[in-house]
């Protein structure tokens, strides 16, 4: 628990979703918040990339997510998505301190870039996951080549990040995102499952078919979109993903 | 107490209802709560299959015949008019028997709501009435139609032709009248007669006043219907005087009833009733005496509500723009909670819901969960399993109903309750507020027809709308729409009774009756954006060269109803209690009490093509948002949003019905079976716990309607149901307007 809550402090908002199922355990509140620095090609929501939209305070949010009490009993609470949530690190904090305060379940969706080890960071960070139930950190790619190229980043302090989680004793569940010829290569897929089983802490794995639902974004913000033409996994395809990621194991 | 009665009631408990007629003390004595799951229940018998197969195929040789498999054309319905009907050649396959005609799907003729849409029935079919009956009831007899149109002032024909108020049950059977038709099975109709003879003896003092005139031939007319029911029950070798003695005859004797009124009525609404935990307690003495098994117990069920799916009236198609789908709200509640707080959850609760596994989808009964958070969890998770299977299933808040009408309420129509055998219902339709608010602003002229409609009131004149100025002519115009609204329904009940009196439900019901008057409104979520749009943005009003408004332009953002927003959710609290408070001032018929619903049915497609542009953004001619329901696209915060904005509308202001349907993507209530079935019990006990009062539950998504709209011929689409405002209905046999309009309500997805 935190003392000294910090209510005032302000986050930039991309959108507000009262109704998520799939974002974390039973009926979550989802907050996206804006801002990323990934560029991942399979994005579906590359409107969130830059830190725009409305600002709410910590506070205020939290009174407004509130009203959703009722729905989620004791299988349910708060994920905090985006974009990427980490790059508003000490908002996120506050408004989990609030929440756990009430003692609402909370959950960070995150894609670990942000992350470092320096003191500094890791300090705030600590301060983060003493606040976190739950984190659901998307592995987008194993081989550190291929995941410059789809993403824009490296992956070393991503993967190091779900090692540092692991080794604190935080709860994880791993999404990957599959996608037919970028991230289902069988190899990298065995070497994910190798790096996940190595971590303690792990309670659900996932696999998330790439669908094209958010193209049209991409035609909003006239940004070309780079898989043109790249068809969804099939069902066969998903089936062996899970296979080779052991998915039903966790 | 007679012997019969001895032997039927053997190792029944309690005292009071053996005493007097009273259902619920029985129940409330004898049944036996189950808090288990569904693993007990049984699949459907040969003779099931068999009996459901042969309707299917009618069903498929009625639709290819435009809707309508076969009409009577010379008899008039009555109790015994038509002999005995069957579903098969073979009888024995039925272990519940009775038709409303000679012939399964057959229609009845039913001239008594109004000879002129008895015959225009028939004849939009190709089917030609006999003469004779034509000559009958305009020359020697009148009906309801006749009498009402004989009492209207031109005022009320007026605002009936420009459709402010419109669907008034002028033309048809009002319905929404259950009679508790678990009496038959546990008393046996010559003991009904018994206390309705007393009733009549003890029906005044001697002093004739109208009031006592009128009971003494109501209860005259309730004692024949339940002679007539004797007789009807022995056509099919059957003798109801006495109580059921076993579970079969239960169900039969509750059918039979059942069965008296929908020969006898073609109501808008014809509902069974609570019935589920009544008829658990003969099923649960049999499975305890070793005489009955539970294939057999199932067997039961699925035949009774057989039967109520295939409840059948002669429509005409103004009715059927009205209400599509041919639907009867042949509404049957399940689950519950008694006053003593016990679960009214039984294995018969869990066998209803299981019909719709046995035979599949279906839209009719109407069947209606009486939810609580508090329910049984298996339970709770049963009906959810359902509903993501079937959409045929609704939800009302027996939390919230229960204060107000005890342990012993039925749904009467789609979600209005009455307390079982105790009360009746005046259903009044619903008056337009989103053309009545555009009537406010161009002084009473209605923009369409260009008829001065409404009192010539002050027009706003101003280019921008101003809200305090909006309000004050706006309350003006509900004042008077509400009077002429509540005295067209006073004009249309007193013929209702006086020309088709509802003597086989009424005598299933206390003659010390109770009566609720439901009046309603539609263009709910359109009235609550407009007024926000023109508090918080900009509205100017767009005129014609008359001066009439015919449009607005619309600048800045505002607030919608929908998204968990007070500044707009008080809007639309306000115009409930607002509308709510001007029916009350009115004289209602026969002292009734005044309620109001926000309810459309489908008929938020025929208002909506007679209400002009509104400052909403809704174009003129356009689908009004169904019930309670926010506008379409105007929900911008996802589900959950949306219900606590329909929750915040307190209850104890809509006491008919706070009508909320939503349409859930398979894919949004989670990845698997059983976190979704978790899912959503989750969202409605959070939706409920609010103090919401119903909500119906579809789980489908666009892609499905779009592709069931354009290949109907599917097998998989021939039973597809879905639930609309208040009822469920085939999504085929909707108008492909009304389909589209469905297609076009938010789908919630995830983002």
């Amino acid at each position: 628990m935190i003392k000294n809550i910090d209510a005032n402090i302000k986050g930039y908002v991309h959108t507000l979703e009262t109704f998520g199922l799939v974002d974390g355990p039973g009926v979550r509140f989802v907050v996206f918040l804006s801002g990323c620095r990934m560029r991942c090609k399979f994005c579906h929501n590359p409107d969130t990339w830059s830190i725009a939209g409305k600002e709410w305070t910590a506070g205020d949010l939290f009174r407004h997510v509130r009203k959703y009490k009722s729905y989620w009993k004791n299988n349910g609470g708060i994920t905090v998505s985006g974009g990427e949530p980490l790059l508003q690190m000490d908002f996120v904090t506050e408004f989990f301190s609030i929440a756990k305060a009430e003692n609402i379940h909370t959950t960070l969706d995150t894609a670990g870039e942000p992350f470092r080890r320096d003191p500094e960071y890791l300090r705030r960070f600590n301060r983060l996951m003493s606040v976190t139930d739950l984190i659901m950190l998307d592995l987008k790619e194993m081989n550190p080549i291929l995941h410059k190229e789809l993403t824009g980043v490296d992956n070393s302090n991503i993967l190091d990040m779900a090692e540092y989680l692991s080794d604190n004793g935080k709860k994880l569940w791993i999404r990957h995102v599959l996608v037919p010829g970028l991230t289902d290569d069988e190899a990298d897929l065995t070497e994910m499952h190798k790096f996940i089983s190595g971590l303690k802490t792990v309670e659900k794995v996932e696999v998330l078919p790439y669908h094209t639902l958010g193209i049209a974004k991409w035609k909003d913000l006239n940004i070309p979109y780079p898989l043109e033409g790249v068809p969804v996994p099939t069902d066969e395809q998903i089936e062996r993903a899970n296979i080779l990621l052991h998915t039903n194991e966790y | 107490m007679n012997n019969a009665n001895i032997e039927a009631w053997e190792g029944f408990e309690g005292r009071i209802w053996r005493e007097e007629v009273n259902t619920r003390d029985f129940i409330q004595k004898n049944y036996r709560p189950y808090d288990g799951d569904e693993a007990f229940l049984a699949g459907p018998t040969e003779a099931t299959k068999k009996l459901w197969n042969i309707v299917q195929e009618l069903q498929k040789e009625e639709r290819a015949k435009g809707g309508v498999l076969d009409m009577e054309t010379k008899v008039v319905s009555g109790l015994t008019a038509y002999g005995p009907g069957y579903i098969s050649d073979d009888k024995d396959l039925e272990k519940v028997v009775g038709l409303q005609t000679d012939k399964p799907l057959k229609r009845a003729f039913m001239p008594f709501g109004g000879i002129k849409m008895a015959e225009q029935a028939c004849e939009t079919y190709g089917y030609t009435p006999d003469p004779q009956l034509h000559r009958i009831f305009n020359e020697y007899v009148t009906t309801h139609n006749q009498g009402v149109f004989d009492a209207y002032t031109p005022e009320m024909k007026k605002v009936r032709h420009n459709r402010i108020i419109t669907g008034l049950p002028d033309t048809y059977g009002r319905g929404r009248i259950v009679g508790d038709y678990r009496r038959v099975a546990l008393y046996g109709i010559d003991y009904l007669i018994q206390e309705k003879k007393k009733d009549f003896a003890n029906c005044g003092d001697g002093t004739m006043t109208d009031e006592v005139i009128r009971l003494r031939e109501e209860i005259a007319k309730q004692i024949k219907a339940l002679n007539g029911m004797k007789e009807m029950a022995s056509q099919y070798g059957y003798d109801i005087s006495g109580p059921a003695k076993n579970a079969r005859e239960a169900v039969q004797w509750l059918y039979f009833g059942y069965l008296a009124a929908i020969k006898t009525q073609n109501g808008a609404a014809m509902s069974v009733g609570r019935v589920s935990t009544f008829l658990d307690i003969y099923i649960q003495r049999d499975l305890d005496r070793g005489t009955l098994t539970e294939e057999e117990a199932q067997e039961l069920i699925d035949h009774f509500v057989m039967k109520c799916r295939i409840v059948k009236f002669a429509r005409i198609p103004s009715y059927n723009q009205l209400f599509s789908g041919d639907p009867v709200w042949a509404t049957l509640e399940v689950a519950g909670t008694g006053c003593d707080g016990r679960s009214m959850v039984t294995k018969n609760d869990f066998r209803f819901l299981h019909t719709l596994e046995n035979m599949g989808p279906s839209p009719e009964p109407n069947l209606t969960v009486l939810y609580s958070s508090s329910l049984p969890v298996n339970f709770k998770k049963y009906a959810s399993k359902i509903s993501i299977n079937t959409s045929s299933v609704q939800y009302e808040n027996d939390d919230v109903m229960k204060p107000v009408w005890g342990d012993d309420y039925s749904i009467c129509c789609c979600v209005s309750a009455t307390q079982t055998g105790k009360e009746m219902q005046f259903f009044g339709a619903r008056a337009n507020l989103a053309k009545c608010l555009l009537y406010a602003l161009n002084g009473g002229v209605d923009a369409k027809t260009r008829e001065q409609v409404g009192p010539a009131y002050r027009k706003i004149t101003s280019e921008y709308l101003d809200y305090i100025e909006v309000i004050e002519r706006y309350e003006d115009m509900m004042d008077w729409l509400a009077g002429l609204y509540v005295n067209a329904l006073n004009l249309i009940h007193y013929m209702h009774d006086k020309y088709y009196y509802e003597a086989a439900e009424m005598a299933l019901i206390d003659t010390d009756v109770r009566r609720t008057f439901a009046t309603g409104i539609a263009g709910f979520s359109h009235v609550v954006d407009s007024l926000s749009a023109i508090k918080y943005a900009k509205v100017k009003a767009i005129r014609d060269d008359d001066g009439i408004c015919v449009d607005f332009a619309t600048e800045g953002d505002f607030p919608r109803y929908g998204n968990d927003d007070d500044r707009a959710d008080d809007i639309a609290v306000w115009l409930l209690k607002t509308f709510l408070e001007k029916v009350k001032k009115h004289h209602t018929y026969r002292n009734s009490e005044p309620t109001t619903s926000i309810l459309t049915i489908t008929s938020n497609v025929v208002y909506g093509k007679a209400t002009g542009n509104m400052p909403d953004g809704r174009r003129a001619g356009a689908p009004l948002a169904p019930g309670a329901n926010p506008s379409y696209g105007a929900e911008q915060n996802g589900l959950l949003a949306s219900l606590n904005s329909v929750a915040k509308l307190p209850y104890h202001w809509a006491l008919d019905g706070i009508s909320n349907t939503q349409t859930i993507s398979p894919d949004a209530l989670g990845h698997q079976e059983q976190e979704r079935i978790d899912n959503l019990v989750q969202v409605m006990d959070g939706y409920f716990d609010q103090g919401a009062h119903h909500l119906n539950v579809n789980v489908f998504g666009t892609e499905k309607l779009i592709d069931a709209m354009e290949h109907p011929e599917k097998e998989e689409y021939a039973n597809f149901t879905i639930r609309v405002s208040g009822y469920a209905v085939k999504f085929i046999d909707l108008t492909k307007e009304q389909q589209l309009d469905v297609i076009a309500r938010t789908c919630h997805k995830t983002m």
